[in-house]
């Protein structure tokens, strides 16, 4: 398997790994904790090293996932003292967490490779390099195994226990009067993120750990209003992230965890814009829909209001509306395109006059206004 | 289940925050098929009393029993309809698996649910007018048929006993008919319901029995006994007086 694969398929598994949780994380407004949980499981990580005498996996997996589950646990404790905010109890436990780990890797094993820049950024780019034998036999790069067993993890958790994350995210209270406990939930999940955040970590490092977590994720909550599609456009997201960063990393000669985390941004970027749902710019052109709308009903009432007076043939030219209404020349043009082409208004050259069906709804714009 | 048994009966409930007394010694026992409202003034205890009685809630002494065992062991027999608001209404879903979520306690844990309980969820829907509704996404709903996706998700758990917080908050007419409709149905169905209920003009056209509740229980009973202008003076402290029509 040629190293480029191996960096690139690392990548996509990375993403679908974290993207898949990190909807729940969304959808439960708990971006923070992935970020917390990413910086806090260095002293467990440590601590399992330590227990294992060496860099060991599994005490590392252990390790970490602990130290997670220690740093929800004291999140939540902060919390229910009720003297400190939510945002403010994770801020105060990582940094604790994380410096404990730095103090640690500084103390412990300042000469073996856990260092900081590693642990930050990661390096995806040596992915090829590290590989697993058994025995004799090559087995292919072990970041890529590593990652390939925590997404296939993630994904059944997720599909075995969708019923119960759905319920326990939208409904709390429900799901605990039904008999599924949300703490366990809670924990379960929590302990989910963590392992995945130390399986990522060792390629992505732990700050792009968290963009792959979380911003795919708020990319697809941006695309769809339902959550089997969110989580399935998370993981695209995040794969399609993991390619394109790969290609960016490779033409500029930079950091491919950088260049991946980046494409994220890009990508909510251009949902937070052109999402048909909620996007930005579905949003103004709705608004602008709106504001004509209205001011074709105003020119209604207007006329209605008028319509048989003595002064009705100077109120009623288009002139007289431009100077009247505070309305440019275009926007005046538009309002009028509108009432013409919907047969509210006639125009008989300069003079405007009501249908009889602009009669009717200049009359229902009134009512509404006053009910 | 013991067929003599009360749906619901609590003794000597208390819930404190920290050291303040939200509930204060709580007797409580509500009789089969009655259409029950809890009613008090804001801040009386009335949503806790709820909340404590479905465990959501720590309780600092007391006991609670439905159908004459602890909540953990009935919870199959009870349906609960949260405040609207507790919930986040952007979540990505449509109105139907909301209704569906009503079945995951039937389900138990990992198992799926099935077509027939999908057209079950969808048959609660359609008990409330809302059948039209059903794909619907759930933040695209007015408040009021927001609250009657809530209550075909309680009907959807086929419950025996409905406790339901504020269900009539905040809607329109058609769905306060849609609500009242549906409580009859489940009275006559030999169900019982009881409701937080804050209006005190409409509680004895509804319900049929009453809490009133002020931190202490001042009276419960059937309606006619129940409403009377002491009682409802004394819950809100002789302020509302004035305020209460419907009271003998």
């Amino acid at each position: 398997m040629s190293s480029t694969f191996a960096i690139i398929l690392t990548g996509i598994l990375v993403a679908a790994a974290c993207a898949s949780l990190g909807c729940f994380l969304i959808l439960r407004r708990m971006a923070m904790l992935a970020d917390a949980i990413s910086h806090a499981i260095l002293p467990g990580l440590v601590a399992g090293y330590f227990i294992a005498q060496g860099p060991s996996l599994l005490a590392g997996f252990f390790g970490a996932a602990l130290a997670g589950l220690i740093t929800v646990g004291l999140v939540e404790l902060l919390k229910n003292t009720q003297r400190v905010g939510g945002e403010s109890a994770i801020g105060i436990v990582f940094p604790a967490m994380f410096a404990l780990g730095t103090f640690l890797v500084s103390k412990y094993y300042a000469d073996v490779h856990l260092d900081a820049d590693a642990v930050l950024y990661g390096n995806i780019e040596f992915v090829g390099f590290d590989h697993w034998y058994l025995g004799e036999t090559d087995l292919g790069p072990q970041s890529l195994w590593i990652m390939g067993c925590l997404c296939l993890i993630n994904l059944i958790f997720i599909s075995v226990f969708y019923k119960e994350l759905k319920l326990a995210t939208f409904d709390a209270g429900l799901a605990a009067t039904l008999g599924f406990s949300p703490i366990l939930i809670h924990y379960g999940l929590m302990a989910v993120v963590s392992i995945t955040t130390v399986g990522a970590f060792t390629a992505v490092g732990a700050i792009l750990v968290v963009a792959l977590m979380i911003v795919p994720a708020a990319t697809a909550y941006l695309l769809t209003d339902r959550l089997p599609w969110m989580i399935g456009l998370a993981i695209a997201a995040g794969a399609i992230a993991a390619v394109a960063g790969f290609g960016l990393a490779f033409m500029l000669n930079g950091s491919v965890a950088g260049a991946i985390a980046t494409v994220t941004g890009v990508e909510f970027g251009l949902a937070l814009l052109f999402s048909s749902k909620q996007g930005l710019v579905a949003r103004a052109q709705r608004l602008a829909r709106q504001r004509i709308q209205f001011a074709a009903d105003t020119l209604l009432v207007h006329l209605l209001q008028h319509e048989g007076s003595p002064d009705a043939a100077h109120e009623s030219t288009i002139d007289h509306l431009q100077s009247e209404l505070q309305w440019n020349n275009k926007f005046a043009q538009r309002v009028l395109d509108l009432a013409q082409r919907r047969s509210l208004v006639r125009c008989q050259g300069q003079q405007l006059e009501l249908t009889t069906s602009g009669r009717e709804r200049s009359q229902q714009v009134l009512q509404l206004g006053r009910g | 289940m013991n067929a003599s048994a009360k749906p619901l009966a609590i003794h000597d409930l208390t819930v404190a925050y920290q050291d303040k007394p939200v509930l204060w010694d709580i007797d409580l026992s509500v009789p089969t098929g009655v259409l029950a409202a809890i009613v008090g003034p804001n801040g009386a205890g009335k949503s806790t009393l709820i909340k404590a009685t479905l465990g959501l809630m720590p309780v600092a002494a007391g006991t609670v029993e439905m159908f004459g065992q602890p909540y953990a062991k009935a919870r199959r027999m009870v349906g609960y309809v949260p405040q609207r608001s507790s919930v986040d209404w952007d979540f990505p879903t449509n109105a139907l698996d909301v209704v569906l979520m009503g079945t995951y306690g039937q389900l138990g844990w990992i198992k799926r649910p099935s077509k027939a309980d999908r057209e079950w969820a969808l048959h609660c829907l359609e008990q409330l007018a809302m059948a039209d509704f059903a794909q619907r996404q759930i933040s695209q709903l007015s408040g009021g048929q927001q609250q009657r996706v809530f209550l075909a998700r309680a009907l959807a758990q086929r419950a025996q006993l409905y406790l339901m917080d504020e269900p009539f908050v905040g809607v329109d007419a058609v769905t306060e008919r849609a609500i009242i409709s549906l409580l009859q149905q489940l009275r006559s169905d030999g169900k019982t319901v009881i409701c937080v209920h804050h209006d005190l003009d409409s509680a004895p056209e509804y319900f049929d029995w009453v809490a009133l509740l002020n931190v202490r229980m001042i009276a419960a009973g059937p309606m006619k006994t129940i409403w009377t202008p002491e009682n409802i003076s004394q819950t809100y402290g002789g302020r509302t007086q004035s305020l209460i029509r419907g009271a003998a």
